[in-house]
């Protein structure tokens, strides 16, 4: 264990005990304890008020050259002949990231005729675009694109890369860290530089959203993290900057490539494509029964907007797992999210709570999604949607 | 079959509040629970076993009293039990785990299919399935709603952004799995009388064959710099009228008012 207690200097005062977010500290004759369910992260550090616990910081055997390793990187991620909006999103931070050092900002496109791609990226801030082309990489799979990420991390040494949080990212990213021995830090929502070491600070939210962990990735390169969509704004972009493209041939053959995609089956239109909606009206358990999703479609209807739902509608089946927000679902970002019948679940919170505008419905003034709303009106939903409607269709034909 | 599913035992965070004055968690009276995913993986598993035949083992990494947790797996009709439990491994991250649990599957040997859940619910990184896979060189598929396997051939549909991917692939192959592939089984009173006898082994950093430096912290490539609770949103107005039809009403003159509609 790394986290060491001074029992001569504990006074017993057991701040630490209320501070651990893993019930990891007990007390025993008036002194504080460390059980087996310490994960070392700290926190009760900065709470002893006498000092009394100390971090014990055990130096890995792994010795990297650290200065080798330069540049940020972004994986651009594309679904049906476009770039992601999470990778523009991820040029953006990352030209800060690579400003603040000092460093060049690359987007690495991997793929099947994409090259046009790089004039895109060059606009959304980067200096240099690494491209792999293809037909073995026209879709994504875990063993193609890990091989070609990990030959150009053992090749051009990046710093630090970032990768959107999205299904695939979240295949890629921990298989790359993985062979290349590196860390990775999962669904950050924030990142920057940390004032002591000049490292990245990754943070992210754990516990179902109810604490934040920063983390840094101190000894190992490059510094790798996937990064939430929607939690960054997509940059402007400037057609008129141009860069360096860096040709890769692709060492894969295509059978090296173990999983064979047979079919591609789109379920989702704009109707739930939640992750990149303006306007999301969801409902909850407080619908009472499917059919009464019709007001909820309705709402969406005249606003423009789409259809989310809570994990208990999905659950009881009443809509397909594509519609969920919340911490097993959709992370979104909305300007306007609107929560019908939906009591607020911190899970659920933590799938909605970058939303510019939050507007409540619900009976029970006591749930706690008043707590996070801009409006909240507390009454039936099963009235006030109705009424709703009404209003919008009414001012949208003045 | 021989399949191997990963569990974790996790404090059930639905259940975690934070105290509105010291701004910390209240842990009191938390329950710890096999990680939700992970039941939807012994499911899946135990489904492929019953058609297939089989043998499923449900192995974990924690604490000693996370025996509990993989009593219920038995429960649930798994087969046998492996827990991996030593001081060594404490303070472990993704990477460290992921090695510790490949080591442990390594030992076990001969198996087919490696079933994890998606995500555990207190981390929720979605990396220790992808990283026991890349330790142990198998093919992967995350995210997958549905399995059918005709001999060495697997067939599963993959959850993306969009709708779905179907992918084939073969054995010896590692699928995460989402809630959407099934609705876990309640244990039987039969199968946890027979859960309660069953022994279930632990195996130490010594009973492995592994690189002492790549356990635990040291292991570790990740450091926790800080935790914080983060910053709630603020509670704005509540529409105050006598009638659903005045709030309504007064709610859609303030969105528009405001031009946020």
């Amino acid at each position: 264990m790394a986290v060491i207690i001074n029992k001569e200097e504990c006074v017993g005062c057991s701040a630490c005990i209320n501070t651990c977010p893993f019930g990891a500290m007990v007390m025993e004759a008036d002194k504080a304890c460390i059980t087996d369910a310490c994960t070392v992260c700290g926190a009760c550090v900065d709470a002893c008020p006498v000092g009394a616990i100390t971090k014990e910081i055990e130096k890995s055997s792994v010795k990297i050259d650290k200065n080798a390793y330069k540049d940020v990187w972004v994986f651009i991620e594309q679904v049906e002949g476009q770039i992601r909006n999470v990778s523009h999103e991820l040029l953006g931070e990352g030209r800060k990231l690579a400003d603040a050092k000092g460093q060049k900002l690359a987007g690495v496109i991997i793929g099947d005729g994409v090259e046009s791609f790089a004039k895109e990226v060059f606009a959304s801030g980067a200096d240099k675009v690494y491209l792999i082309e293809g037909p073995e990489f026209k879709n994504y799979s875990t063993d193609g694109y890990t091989a070609v990420l990990t030959d150009l991390i053992n090749t051009y040494k990046p710093s630090v890369i970032l990768i959107g949080a999205t299904n695939d990212g979240r295949d890629l990213g921990p298989r790359v860290a993985c062979r290349v021995g590196t860390g990775l830090t999962a669904d950050c929502t924030n990142l920057g530089i940390d004032e002591q070491t000049g490292l990245v600070a990754w943070t992210r939210p754990a516990f179902g959203g109810n604490i934040m962990a920063t983390i840094l990735c101190p000894e190992h390169r490059p510094q790798m993290g996937t990064v939430r969509p929607k939690v960054f704004k997509r940059p402007e972009q400037d057609f008129s900057r141009t860069g360096e493209i860096v040709q890769v041939a692709s060492k894969i053959k295509s059978q090296d490539i173990r999983t064979k995609l047979v079919d591609l089956v789109k379920v989702c239109t704009t109707s739930c494509n939640l992750e990149e909606a303006e306007i999301i009206v969801s409902g909850g358990r407080g619908m009472c029964k499917p059919e009464n999703f019709a007001l909820i479609e309705g709402l969406a209807d005249v606003l423009g907007g789409v259809v989310g739902a809570s994990r208990a509608v999905v659950d009881a089946g009443w809509k397909p797992h594509f519609h969920q927000v919340g911490q097993t679902g959709k992370t979104v970002g909305p300007k306007v999210y609107f929560a019908c019948g939906i009591s607020g679940a911190i899970q659920h919170v933590a799938g909605m709570s970058s939303s510019d505008v939050v507007i409540a419905i619900n009976k029970d003034a006591d749930a706690p999604i008043f707590k996070v709303a801009d409006y909240g009106i507390v009454g039936d939903v099963m009235e006030v949607l109705p009424a709703l409607i009404e209003e919008f269709k009414k001012a949208k034909a003045c | 079959m021989e399949i191997v599913v990963c569990v974790k035992q996790v404090p059930d965070t639905t259940e975690v509040k934070i105290d509105p004055v010291t701004n910390t968690l209240i842990r009191q009276g938390v329950p710890s629970i096999v990680n939700p995913f992970d039941k939807n993986a012994v499911e899946a598993a135990l489904q492929l076993k019953e058609k297939h035949g089989g043998k499923v083992t449900v192995i974990s990494m924690g604490p000693p009293q996370a025996k509990d947790a993989l009593k219920e797996c038995l429960a649930m009709g798994a087969d046998e039990a492996l827990l991996i439990s030593d001081r060594a491994f404490g303070g472990a991250d993704t990477l460290a785990t992921s090695y510790t649990i490949a080591c442990a599957i390594k030992k076990l040997g001969n198996v087919d299919m490696i079933i994890c859940g998606k995500q555990a619910i207190d981390g929720d990184t979605a990396q220790v399935g992808p990283e026991i896979a890349e330790h142990l060189d198998l093919a992967q598929v995350t995210c997958v709603s549905k399995i059918e396997v005709e001999g060495n051939s697997i067939k599963v549909e993959r959850e993306h952004e969009e709708g779905y991917e179907i992918i084939e692939t073969q054995t010896p192959v590692l699928l995460t799995v989402l809630k959407s592939i099934n609705e876990p089984r309640f244990p039987t009173i039969k199968g946890t009388m027979k859960a309660n006898r069953k022994e279930i082994p632990t195996w130490t950093a010594g009973d492995m064959d592994v690189n002492p430096d790549q356990l635990g912290l040291k292991g570790s490539p990740t450091q926790v710099r800080r935790i914080f609770t983060p910053q709630q949103r603020v509670q704005g107005e509540i529409i105050k009228a006598d009638s659903a039809r005045e709030a309504a009403s007064k709610l859609a003159s303030k969105l528009l008012e405001a031009k946020i509609v």
